[in-house]
């Protein structure tokens, strides 16, 4: 089958039903996206489906032929992707960063989707991605940051 | 390679610089965030060959960039910052031209000294590695200016280093410049250090040198090994532990399109595939039967009967103090208790992972350890090869928390790749990762206490009970039957109280692999302690804070950071109802002071929400704050979910719990408001890793019975409240 990824065309000889996440990491090797709990239960796989944020691992790769896919690799290419990468390098936001990709393409479409998310809006978009570090504050100040809010004090003593 | 290096310095040096650049992991960033590294090691190596190597510590290229190698491995914690600034301090070079690689296996040259080998754990890195990277540093500086005062045939003392230049009158070379010239020059034994108060950088919140990788997807993982030939497996063992293979039907699985191979040892099958979803539809398409061996009926009430069992016999006395006090140690009042804590699981977001290459003539291993020569000379056993026939390649953690502090699934990815042609990465699934854990004990605590007239505690006695982990881990650590984990935050009680008795009942119970989790015994010992201090409090009808502090005159920094907090909380305002507030107060081995404020809402379903947490901490010492402030709020997160719902329960020997569904952890919706007060100190650094995991359980337990009026004397708090 034929998969659009950031951009690019690739030819890929696998099964139908086999999600798109072991497609990205074990046959293209695009090793950025996280493989976390295969049951869309932790968020580290997200990737963008036409804009949206979806978990690649429950997603079969059969039905993304012919949509763009666009993963954390690539999602510095557009607008809200790298207002979010720059705000996460400003803050200083990951600690371990396994889960960081998938926070990422989750934060990036709430943003290229809602300019000035609210708690509320972050709340809905964010709680689907689990980080074990708990940099959940600043993530939420790195959002605000991107989306262009005066400078929140999280990072820095 | 030739046997000496022509810039003087000695083989092995040479050896260690080559197999750190070529296999280690090596990262840095500029300061405008942009990655600075090549994609491999190699790359980098070849790109900056480290023309002065004075130690094993610091490599100074050509181009006068500076390679920190460490054997401290980054988890999240940030010690791939914190390192390279003690150098850097010292050595008087910018940030941005500083890089990190990982150090290669090896005891000697890279030993944690405060734990004896190379290993990152019991937030130990700061402590154990601020005087011997400054060292490391300094000695760089003074051989670079050395080489700079002989150029110029000046005394040394009259040139000065800075900015990665050494200058005199006028004239000035970068340390590129000299570092071939000090690579000629004697070591010298002995150098001077800074004084803290003329430190640069130490202080600061120095940019993490590994944000960048971690932002655009290039981060490497060990999860992340792609080599030509490589071969996926996921595996299931045995979910008793103890228990064997019996029986396996693989002809469904074999059929499954990319799968490989099957491999099946006495406790494990794996399936071997061309990717990680043929491993997994061949996973689960197999049909074992298992002997479940002794422990195939056991339960976690099993568990709690053997520990209360051991709770009624007399310990290990651990400390014995009878005060010549004015105060006798009868009181008037006698309050007892019983506190429990559960098994838990790290749960870090990679699953456990390794790659393993047996050759014919020797053995790769990739991973993700905290505890790197364990896995070189684990390999070399269960391989047969000789240790130096062993490369080991470690990787930035994807969490650690003490699990990397195991080598169970390095040892089983190399008896499976034994049985592979060619190198095979070897996955467990979110499942089996919680399942084959190595879990945080279950551990069980009795108190007793008495009260005087005034309420004041003049007699207080601690029996803690549960396995030694250092007996296993550490044997020679484990000392007169006293296992100091399991102990610590325990045996150094800061309140002043008359008569103190703490006693130790090492019980094993061997049905379920026990050991360290992020803060260890202190998470269990500060949760009974300041629970306990709570209830003796609320018996002698007193305010909480100021019946600690009553008792914290011999302990001005504790007394500091409980104020601290208090004070910045608020505390002793009057909180609407369903909302309650709680404290406590955290010392232990860490060498690390935390008060914390924890704010509840209790809805009436009992469904608790954390609403904010006010933390101070006098750590001594801080490298670089801003970890310092990130610390605290990751180990917050880490212990709210825990003490909230955090349990590992079997039945049948089998762990019930097998992801996040059923494993519940803290997500963003869920997030409390955090403020983090640093204290300032000039006392020695302090550990930080593990402070406030280990200080949230009594804090938001203090709360939740502020709030309802009901003791938490077994954790997690939800199953609690639910059958209370």
């Amino acid at each position: 089958m034929q998969l659009t990824i950031n951009g690019k065309t690739h030819q890929v000889d696998v099964p139908a039903d086999m999600p798109l996440l072991w497609v990205l990491r074990d046959v293209i090797g695009l090793t950025g996206t996280k493989f976390g709990c295969g049951i869309a239960a932790c968020g580290a796989c997200t990737v963008q489906l036409e804009g949206q944020a979806i978990r690649s691992c429950i997603t079969p790769a059969s039905s993304v032929v012919g949509k763009q896919i666009t993963t954390i690799e690539a999602i510095g290419e557009s607008p809200a992707g790298k207002k979010i990468q720059d705000a996460w390098l400003a803050l200083d936001v990951p600690q371990c960063g396994y889960c960081q990709s998938g926070q990422i393409m989750s934060a990036s479409a709430l943003l290229a989707k809602t300019p000035a998310p609210t708690d509320a809006d972050i709340d809905t978009a964010m709680s689907g991605n689990i980080c074990r570090c708990g940099t959940y504050s600043r993530i939420r100040a790195a959002i605000k940051q991107a989306a262009g809010a005066p400078a929140v004090a999280a990072k820095g003593a | 390679m030739s046997q000496t290096s022509p810039d003087g310095f000695s083989r092995r040096d040479f050896v260690v610089a080559m197999a750190a650049a070529g296999g280690g992991l090596l990262i840095g960033c500029r300061a405008d965030g942009r990655r600075r590294i090549p994609g491999t090691t190699e790359e980098a190596a070849a790109a900056d060959p480290a023309a002065f190597a004075p130690n094993a510590f610091v490599r100074v290229g050509r181009d006068g960039r500076v390679t920190v190698i460490t054997g401290q491995v980054e988890m999240g914690q940030g010690v791939y910052t914190s390192m390279p600034m003690l150098v850097a301090e010292e050595l008087e070079v910018p940030w941005d031209q500083v890089q990190v690689a990982h150090a290669p296996p090896d005891d000697k040259l890279y030993g944690n000294p405060l734990l004896g080998f190379q290993v990152t754990g019991s937030s130990s890195s700061v402590r154990a590695f601020y005087t011997p990277l400054r060292k490391a540093g300094a000695t760089a500086r003074a051989m670079l200016i050395a080489a700079a005062a002989q150029r110029w045939n000046v005394d040394p003392a009259s040139c000065q280093a800075e900015n990665g230049t050494v200058t005199h009158a006028g004239k000035k070379l970068s340390y590129g410049e000299l570092a071939d010239a000090a690579a000629k020059l004697p070591v010298p034994s002995d150098v001077k250090l800074k004084d803290p108060k003329d430190f640069k950088l130490i202080g600061t919140a120095a940019k993490r040198l590994d944000t960048p990788e971690k932002v655009n997807g290039t981060a490497k993982y060990s999860i992340d090994v792609r080599m030509p030939g490589l071969k996926i497996a996921t595996l299931t063992s045995s979910p008793v532990v103890g228990g064997k293979v019996a029986s396996v039907d693989d002809s469904k699985a074999k059929a499954i399109p990319g799968v490989r191979q099957i491999v099946k040892l006495d406790d494990l099958v794996a399936v071997v595939g061309d990717h990680m979803w043929a491993a997994k539809q061949g996973l689960a398409a197999l049909v074992i039967h298992w002997d479940d061996g002794p422990n195939g009926k056991t339960s976690t009430e099993d568990v709690v009967k053997g520990l209360d069992a051991a709770s009624r016999k007399p310990g290990v006395m651990v400390r014995k103090q009878t005060l010549p006090y004015g105060a006798t140690a009868t009181g008037i009042r006698k309050i007892e208790a019983v506190y429990q804590v559960p098994f838990l699981a790290h749960a870090t977001m990679e699953p456990v992972n390794c790659t393993v290459h047996v050759r014919k003539d020797g053995c790769e291993v990739w991973t993700r350890s905290q505890v790197l020569s364990r896995v070189q000379a684990m390999a070399a056993k269960v391989t047969g090869f000789p240790p130096e026939k062993v490369v080991v390649h470690n990787h930035l953690l994807g969490g650690g928390f003490g699990r990397g502090l195991e080598i169970d699934s390095e040892t089983k990815a190399v008896r499976i790749a034994k049985e592979v042609e060619g190198p095979v990465k070897v996955v467990y699934t979110r499942e089996e990762d919680i399942q084959h854990d190595v879990y945080r004990p279950y551990y069980y605590d009795r108190f007793s206490a008495q009260l005087n007239a005034e309420g004041k505690p003049v007699a207080w006695n601690h029996r803690i009970v549960g396995p030694s982990i250092l007996a296993r881990w550490a044997p020679p650590a484990f000392k007169d039957g006293i296992d100091g984990d399991a102990v610590d935050g325990a045996a150094q009680l800061v309140y002043d109280i008359p008569t103190i008795q703490i006693e130790y009942v090492r019980h094993e119970e061997p049905v379920l692999n026990v050991g360290f989790w992020r803060g260890v015994g202190v998470t269990h010992n500060n949760f009974v302690i300041e629970s306990f201090m709570d209830e003796l409090a609320l018996a002698a009808k007193q305010d909480p804070v100021a019946y600690r502090l009553a008792l914290l005159d011999k302990s001005p920094r504790g007394k500091a950071v409980l104020e601290t907090a208090a004070k910045a909380a608020g505390w002793g305002e009057k909180l609407p109802a369903g909302q309650g507030r709680g404290v406590s107060l955290m010392y232990s081995g860490w060498d690390t002071y935390l008060a914390q404020v924890f704010d509840v809402e209790v809805s009436n379903s009992g469904e608790v929400l954390v609403r904010r947490v006010v933390s101070a901490v006098d750590c001594g010492i801080m490298v670089n704050p801003d970890t310092v402030k990130a610390q605290i709020e990751s180990g917050l997160v880490y212990g709210i979910s825990a003490a909230l719902w955090g349990e590992i329960t079997l039945k049948n020997g089998r762990v019930e719990q097998s992801s996040f569904p059923n494993y519940r952890v803290l997500r963003m919706n869920e997030m409390p408001e955090i403020q983090v007060h640093l204290v300032k100190s000039g006392e020695a650094p302090g550990g930080i890793g593990e402070p406030s995991t280990a200080g949230t359980a009594a804090a938001l337990a203090n709360a939740v019975f502020a709030a309802t009026g009901k003791r938490i004397r077994r954790l997690p708090i939800q199953k609690a409240l639910a059958t209370a």
